[in-house]
């Protein structure tokens, strides 16, 4: 139990999808305009990680790696598909986009229409293949660990783009010189923050 | 349909500026804002910058070139998976010929190989022309982003290296024109990742700065 909690805070501090990877960078920009959109976006994306990285975890761990078809038939011990893996975490993270638009077009029509265009796009966004790549290079043990990283990492993406959205929303009544405006700040910003993030790199768990 | 008009040469000026129009005012980065996720994590050094450079040219103008060539037949509700299963099988192509040849590098770009998948870029150009385009319209301005794309990670990745390590491309530059004996120390800060988003908005306060016109409005 200890140890899920470890990963679950790791991925949200020290392993931050956004200040120490970089991921998710463009929709984070796209959306972070207002809190209530930033904050529709990033439980979406909480909610597609709690579920692919799992999902993907167990196609790598029973059918994907070396010898990972053994519970089939002994005479594959052999076989080594992990080069597809690309294309399969892919098909999964976009057939489960499918599933959580449709979901929330059915039971949360007003949250649907504020996301628009955004919801579809989640299956482009780079945080979440992002974290069924490093659930794979990282090799967790159990399925509870993959759980607990893709969860944290969620709700690392989500408070990254609250912090930035409330940010970016006060700013309008600052004189940030003509050329900076919109997104060179938005840059220098998230640059400052990730400096404060890092900070948590000091923190063993 | 296309038969019909006259035909255009090669190297038209429309078909120029779709290679040249990306490298300033359309930036893929600094104004369309496409692509920054992988554009700053494997911006450390000018080696891996360079191969990914390269990868996503290589992805971005087949990508582009296939899709365009499929766009009478693609289904308009499920594009978006047909997009992203023709781009994921570039890439694992890219994947194995860097694991095969430059064995290093891939380990240094770890999952950023994979995420060109995901790059706003490719998936924003498939969407945005080359599903609307001929063919070798598409490969030009695949070309187009994935160089100015490229130009960028090559700039940030110059700039890091440079002044955080005091290397170019691994040859020990500030260490040949002897600045270290003169009390010149590199400045460690420019590794850590949130730097280069901060060269990155200086490069856009250049640019913009320059060009008037990209100033965002409110």
């Amino acid at each position: 139990m200890q140890e899920l909690i470890n990963i679950f805070v790791k991925s949200i501090f020290i392993d931050n999808m956004i200040f120490a990877y970089f991921l998710g960078m463009c929709s984070y920009l796209a959306v972070s305009k207002t809190v209530k959109t930033g904050m529709g976006l990033g439980l979406a994306v909480t909610f597609v990680l709690t579920i692919t990285v799992p999902v993907n975890y167990l196609l790598q761990t029973k059918i994907l790696d070396k010898g990972a078809l053994q519970w089939l038939d002994p005479s594959f011990a052999e076989v080594d598909l992990s080069f597809l893996s690309f294309i399969m975490f892919i098909a999964v993270i976009a057939a489960m986009v499918q599933l959580v638009e449709m979901v929330v077009e059915k039971f949360a029509p007003a949250l649907y229409s504020a996301l628009g265009i955004f919801l579809p796009l989640i299956a482009v966004n780079c945080s979440i293949l992002g974290g069924s790549l490093f659930m794979q290079e990282r090799a967790y043990a159990t399925i509870g660990q993959a759980t607990a990283f893709g969860f944290g990492s969620g709700i690392g993406w989500l408070l990254a783009v609250l912090a930035i959205a409330a940010i970016r929303e006060r700013l309008k009544y600052s004189h940030v010189p003509p050329a900076l405006r919109g997104l060179g700040i938005t840059f220098m910003i998230t640059g400052l923050m990730g400096i404060a993030f890092m900070s948590f790199m000091g923190i063993k768990l | 349909m296309e038969m019909s008009k006259p035909k255009e040469a090669l190297f038209s000026k429309k078909n120029r500026g779709l290679l040249k129009d990306p490298m300033n005012v359309n930036n893929p980065i600094t104004v369309q804002v496409l692509g920054i996720c992988s554009a700053l994590a494997i911006t450390v050094k000018l080696k891996p910058a360079i191969v990914m450079s390269l990868s996503v040219i290589v992805v971005m103008a087949l990508a582009n070139v296939i899709t365009s060539l499929m766009r009478n037949m693609i289904p308009n509700r499920i594009r978006i998976i047909v997009q992203l299963v023709v781009v994921a099988t570039l890439v694992i192509l890219v994947d194995q010929v860097l694991k095969a040849f430059v064995y290093d590098v891939s380990k240094q770009l770890s999952v950023f190989v994979g995420l060109i998948i995901t790059n706003c870029i490719i998936m924003g150009r498939i969407e945005a022309f080359s599903l609307g385009n001929s063919p070798w319209k598409s490969f030009l301005d695949g070309i187009g982003n994935g160089a100015s794309y490229g130009l960028i990670l090559i700039v940030v990745s110059f700039f890091r290296e440079l002044l955080g390590n005091g290397t170019l491309y691994d040859y020990p530059v500030v260490e040949k024109l002897g600045l270290y004996e003169l009390g010149y120390h590199n400045n460690g800060m420019m590794l850590l990742p949130p730097m280069a988003l901060i060269v990155v908005a200086l490069i856009i306060w250049w640019q913009r700065s320059k060009t008037p016109s990209l100033i965002e409005k409110d």
